[in-house]
């Protein structure tokens, strides 16, 4: 009960007409970079972060929040429309979602996405009311070793559960790291990595990390490949269902969300994995599996309910513990560090009302989400005919501003140039973005935690083994590292024993 | 010499194609239908789908004309590839739809049609929808 009335309260100062506004032009910004392909909501909150830190951290939560919820919507639209999902987290919806479009049946796949996706929202968001809080009290009474042993989890987590290659994901978490120690070492005083630089005692400021990584690398990347085929308008009407389009739909949404939520939480890279495996579910669960593969609305209705769930996953993990298991949360939580905030354990206790603003925020988030996507799905459609040319200018505009306006020296200019054309090259060859910019922002608090427990021990390596909390976390780390070798020895083996 | 439509798929663009039609038969020339794509943007309204142009070949055919229907996918502005397609194969005349632009409109964005009617080495006939 005592979560309800915070809530309430939350909603009590979502409910000014100036957070309103916010949460809406959160929504409005996040659904159209949503649809974009290319532009996803971690660049835009990176692209937002220096004009916000004027305003209230609670209104600047409220913004981002939005704009992280919205872009979940929007990836869906393009996705559907024009079969280049809009986001990562929507890749799995233009397999059917685009067949349902091109068989004349687009409005229903946009109105089964936005309703799934406000269904499983808003009981994500619930959870978060419920778990959230359990897992504060459960963490506030963790040390130092534990805290490091559980941050070493999100590294493993991020990097090796997702992408292509574990050795590229690796060395993306290894340079992030090494960005995140450049600047004066806060026990010893010593220059670590600033080559005589004075700019850079500091240390490297994550915003223009965040911006020079996502917004230049990106829009670089776009350029190095302009030219592209444009697609067809789908003319698509008022979204809209029919009883057996509802009747197909409830089911899976429900479903997408009990897969979503949990692996939002935990850090295994965030929206892909829990929407292909709702598709897969609802593929094997269906009435209609001949349907799959030309249009089958369960395919479109389950992974967008499991993407909009697992957003809400996220910020568990992210409230509760400081850790972000996705891009969008990790620029969020520079945003709180930026406010002088600590995430951690602590913000709750600390900040109470701007945690449950942020979450009563959500709630209002959703529903205007619902309200804007439904009915204006092919207005939003419209963005993808503005020039790229034009986009990309924009973009670098603001990036450079906003990496100027951090510290006001030209030397931050030239340092987001670099971290461009590095961000460039992770895309040349291939580097997954998400473990540099965890390891940017989580290297800090990896090496201060680290750095505690072995001080408390007074530098016996033991000191880091902690309590059983870190045991099982060592464990879940050592499982991920080995599990690939193991594997590839039992399937060895198997196949020596069918041979003999 | 032959007679070159721009073609877009909407009534704009039926307009052309018709107008064009009629002035095939009076010059007793063949018939260019050009759609262009711009590569600068992620859709374009103005792309016209296979099976659109797959119907406008057919039609063609239909009428007994000696015709061709062309998607053009490179460049970033409809008015300059029309012009040079014109040029290309000597066009007789260049067919266009014509639609109403708003003060703001005009503001805001250039006009293809007004290039190519300051532009083209040809006669030049803009039609509107009916």
């Amino acid at each position: 009960m005592d979560n309800l009335n915070h809530l309430l309260t939350g909603f009590g100062d979502v409910l000014t007409p100036l957070n309103l506004a916010l949460a809406l032009l959160g929504v409005t910004v996040g659904t159209g970079v949503g649809v974009l392909p290319g532009i996803g909501p971690a660049m835009t909150v990176a692209l937002l972060l220096p004009i916000t830190y004027g305003m209230h951290p609670t209104q600047a939560m409220i913004l981002f929040a939005g704009i992280f919820y919205g872009g979940m919507y929007g990836g869906s639209t393009t996705s559907i429309l024009l079969n280049t999902p809009g986001e990562s987290s929507s890749v799995v919806t233009a397999i059917e979602g685009n067949k349902m479009a091109k068989a004349g049946r687009a409005a229903q796949a946009l109105a089964t996405s936005a309703i799934g996706s406000f269904i499983a929202g808003t009981i994500g968001t619930m959870l978060i009311v419920l778990v959230m809080p359990q897992v504060v009290k459960f963490a506030i009474s963790l040390g130092a070793p534990e805290y490091f042993a559980i941050i070493l989890v999100a590294f493993t987590g991020v990097t090796a559960v997702l992408g292509s290659s574990r050795l590229r994901g690796f060395a993306a978490l290894l340079v992030g790291l090494t960005i995140s120690i450049v600047g004066i070492d806060f026990v010893t005083g010593q220059q670590r990595l600033t080559m005589g630089i004075p700019q850079l005692a500091d240390g490297i400021d994550v915003v223009v990390v965040a911006v020079g990584i996502f917004a230049v690398g990106e829009a670089l990347w776009v350029a190095a490949h302009l030219r592209h085929k444009a697609a067809e308008v789908i003319p698509v009407g008022q979204p809209w269902m029919g009883r057996s389009d509802w009747r197909r739909s409830w089911k899976p949404w429900l479903r997408g969300t009990v897969l979503g939520f949990p692996f939002g939480a935990i850090p295994a890279g965030g929206a892909e994995i829990p929407t292909v495996l709702s598709y897969m579910t609802e593929k094997k669960l269906s009435k209609h599996p001949e349907e799959f593969g030309k249009g089958a609305i369960e395919g479109v209705a389950g992974p967008e309910a499991a993407n909009n769930a697992s957003a809400a996953g996220t910020l568990v993990p992210m409230l509760a513990l400081g850790l972000p298991t996705n891009a969008t949360a990790a620029i969020m939580l520079a945003a709180l560090q930026g406010y002088g905030i600590e995430p951690g354990p602590l913000l709750l206790t600390k900040e109470p009302r701007l945690v449950w603003a942020l979450i009563a925020s959500l709630f209002i988030g959703n529903t205007l989400l619902l309200v804007l996507n439904l009915p204006l799905a092919p207005a939003w459609a419209k963005l993808l005919q503005i020039p790229r040319p034009y986009l990309y200018a924009g973009i670098l505009f603001f990036a450079s501003m906003g990496a100027y306006a951090v510290n006001a020296q030209p030397f931050d200019l030239f340092l987001l140039l670099a971290l461009g054309l590095l961000g460039f090259a992770m895309r040349r060859f291939g580097l997954p973005v998400l473990p540099l910019i965890v390891g940017v922002i989580l290297g800090r608090l990896a090496e201060r935690t680290g750095r505690q427990s072995l001080q408390l021990s007074g530098g016996d390596l033991s000191g880091l083994l902690g309590g059983p909390v870190s045991w099982v976390a060592y464990g879940v780390v050592v499982l991920v590292l080995v599990w690939p070798l193991l594997a590839k020895a039992l399937v060895r083996t198997r196949r020596s024993e069918a041979a003999a | 010499m032959t007679v070159l439509v721009g073609f877009v798929p909407n009534p704009f663009g039926e307009a052309a194609l018709t107008a064009g039609v009629a002035e095939a038969r009076r010059r007793e020339e063949p018939l260019l239908v050009v759609n262009m794509s711009r590569d600068d943007v992620l859709a374009d309204a103005h792309r016209a789908g296979e099976g659109e142009l797959a119907r406008v070949r057919r039609d063609l055919d239909e009428l007994g004309l000696t015709s061709e229907v062309r998607r053009i996918e490179e460049g970033n502005d409809p008015s300059e590839v029309l012009l040079e397609v014109a040029g290309e194969v000597d066009a007789s005349v260049i067919v266009i739809g014509l639609r109403h632009r708003s003060p703001v409109g005009k503001l805001l964005l250039g006009s293809s049609a007004q290039r190519i009617l300051l532009d083209a080495a040809c006669p030049v006939l803009a039609v509107k929808p009916a």
